[in-house]
């Protein structure tokens, strides 16, 4: 990683507690994320992704091979394995469907690379009734094949599924390797699916609690470089970050409002933690929560009106709501299970995601209509859930008596899987809004 | 330990540095706490640490003894010290009450389980019980600093009783 400034001091470079990469020169991170699911839907749909025409075995992004792994990591498909497919159509006039129906596929993706790889045709079929549901030609110039892919897969999954597919986002999260004094703790964003993972900023201090700003432009996140807490504020394209916030005693989990302008943040002033809302443009401070226990662990709804919070003013940790117009009236919203943290709103603000104590530490969601609040995980060391911005999934981190790991699980509780590194300690995932187009 | 404060402030300026690039708006720098801590740190190590020094002063010697008694631990879901962390606590009030110059900080952990930033909570809220039981026996509040590191730095790895019982922590950092 260089510094500007410093190239050439390697062995400064090297022990320099913390370095904001840019991201042009963004070092790949080392281990990249592998996918494994743990516990399959039974009913997953299978669909046929078939290798796309004008594509070199083995050579650049496999368009086809992306598709297919988007599909398998949503949990609700099977696609078909290669090897059997008998023939490989590259469009709709060359798809003889009673071969496929005999492979048992419900649907089928063919398409095609034009010569300059200047686009990229996809058309998508109902095997049974032989009806074409997709036909598109994508411009692909500008864009790397690999994010085509993604967006093939977002419009394959959404008509099929009615919910508008996410594979084209990122997640941003903290991989720790190697035991103190040596240990680096790295901010790394990736896609969705694990690929490309880029380290944003290093240390040998801690960084924590990584949240996006609502342009997907921006990470907010802790580190403890210098020996106390800051937060700050990085934009990914430049690397260029700005100390936001550095107030003696704690700064902590930071959280966009739903328009970007404001943060919530947890502070302590002689070791009671409240939460605060930061007005980015002017540095104003408001003070939300004055009550003397700890609060933390804001979430927004989507209004931006309300927070939800961790507080164990009661004893214990539950979660908690507040109006922002009615700072007074905090509201207590779990009251089943001894510990209730980390509340996560879903994107549409109907449920509420949070890290609950059942036998273990594991991810609960609650329907904020009806108050149900359902264990969705099974581990140990279950926390830090994020919705995907369709909803359809939460992204969390696992620590089942090992080195951490993420792990994926649909928010109707049905499938599980695991995303995990070949080395080191993986924790506090983020899922990414939809990409601005 | 010099060298780590060096670092610091090499990384504090480069901090700073990175500050003051064109931003929309300024970084809050209210609070003194971290640079004004790591610049009175690199003082005493010159003041007191001379190159060449042969013998410790008495100061140097106090903390050396110090060195075994540098550490508070917590009974689960605690905040209180322990009835035999007592003397721990009154040997480091003991000796920041003779040298009215000596600065400690604080630093408050937990184990693992439950959430990172509520873990953040529960480390400040042990170090600030140090702090007082401190400030009870005649330690000034303008020497001690704390900071919470929840469960992101584990004196020891390891996701068992035995680990965790070594993690939930405050521990005293001199600077020097």
């Amino acid at each position: 990683m260089q510094i500007p400034g410093v190239t050439g001091r390697r062995v400064l470079a090297q022990l320099l507690v913390l370095v904001a990469s840019l991201a042009a020169m963004a070092a790949p991170a080392r281990a990249q994320l592998r996918l494994d699911i743990t516990e399959g839907v039974q009913d997953a749909v299978p669909v046929a992704v078939v290798p796309f025409g004008g594509q070199a075995e083995g050579g650049s992004t496999d368009v086809a091979a992306v598709v297919a792994g988007d599909l398998r990591l949503s949990g609700r498909f099977a696609p078909l394995d290669r090897q059997d497919m008998v023939t490989r159509p590259t469009s709709g006039g060359e798809i003889r469907f009673e071969d496929w129906r005999l492979l048992k596929s419900d649907y089928l993706v063919v398409g095609s690379v034009d010569g300059g790889g200047t686009a990229v045709a996809f058309e998508l079929f109902n095997v049974q009734t032989g009806q074409q549901l997709l036909a598109e030609r994508i411009p692909a110039s500008g864009h790397d094949l690999r994010s085509v892919a993604h967006h093939i897969s977002d419009l394959v999954f959404e008509r099929l599924t009615g919910i508008p597919g996410a594979f084209s986002t990122r997640i941003a999260y903290v991989t720790v390797e190697g035991k103190a004094p040596a240990r680096r703790h790295r901010l790394v964003v990736a896609d969705a699916d694990g690929f490309n993972p880029r380290t944003v900023a290093e240390s040998g201090d801690p960084l924590m609690s990584p949240a996006w700003s609502p342009d997907g432009q921006s990470l907010a996140y802790v580190s403890f470089e210098g020996r106390s807490s800051a937060i700050f504020v990085q934009r990914l394209a430049t690397g260029e970050r700005r100390r936001v916030s550095a107030r003696a005693g704690i700064n902590g989990a930071p959280a966009f409002s739903p328009d970007g302008t404001r943060l919530a943040l947890t502070l302590s002033r002689d070791g009671n933690l409240d939460i605060y809302v930061l007005e980015l443009s002017t540095q104003a401070l408001t003070r939300i929560t004055t009550d003397d226990a700890i609060d933390t662990e804001a979430a927004w709804t989507p209004d931006g009106k309300t927070l939800y919070f961790t507080s164990d003013r009661a004893g214990s940790a539950q979660v908690y709501r507040v109006n922002l117009a009615e700072p007074a009236g905090v509201q207590r919203v779990t009251y089943t299970n001894g510990y209730n943290a980390r509340p996560r709103l879903s994107p549409d603000g109907t449920a509420l995601a949070m890290v609950t104590l059942d036998r273990g530490y594991r991810i609960g969601l609650m329907d904020l209509k009806t108050r149900n609040l359902r264990v969705l995980t099974t581990g140990s060391q279950d926390e830090s859930p994020s919705f995907a911005p369709n909803g359809a999934v939460i992204i969390y981190a696992s620590e089942d008596r090992g080195p951490g790991s993420l792990a994926m699980v649909s928010s109707d509780g049905r499938y599980q899987e695991r995303l995990s590194s070949s080395r080191g300690d993986v924790r506090e995932p983020a899922w990414s809004p939809y990409p601005t187009r | 330990m010099k060298l780590t404060h060096v670092l610091a402030l090499a990384v504090l300026s480069l901090g700073l540095a990175a500050c003051q690039k064109p931003t929309q708006t300024k970084p809050v720098e209210e609070a003194p706490a971290a640079p004004a801590e790591g610049a009175t740190t690199s003082g005493i190590d010159q003041n007191t640490a001379p190159s060449g020094a042969s013998t410790l002063t008495a100061q140097q010697q106090a903390l050396a003894q110090l060195r075994a008694k540098n550490v508070v631990y917590f009974d689960y879901d605690s905040s209180e010290i322990p009835q035999e962390y007592l003397a721990v606590v009154s040997a480091n009030a003991g000796y920041l009450v003779k040298y009215p110059t000596a600065r400690v900080r604080l630093e408050g952990n937990t184990d693992e389980r439950g959430s990172r930033e509520y873990n953040i909570g529960l480390g400040e809220r042990r170090a600030q019980v140090v702090r007082r039981a401190l400030m009870a026996q005649g330690v000034a509040d303008a020497q001690m600093t704390t900071v919470s590191y929840g469960e992101e730095r584990p004196a020891v790895e390891g996701h068992d009783e035995a680990a965790y019982s070594k993690n939930r922590r405050v521990e005293f950092v001199y600077a020097q």
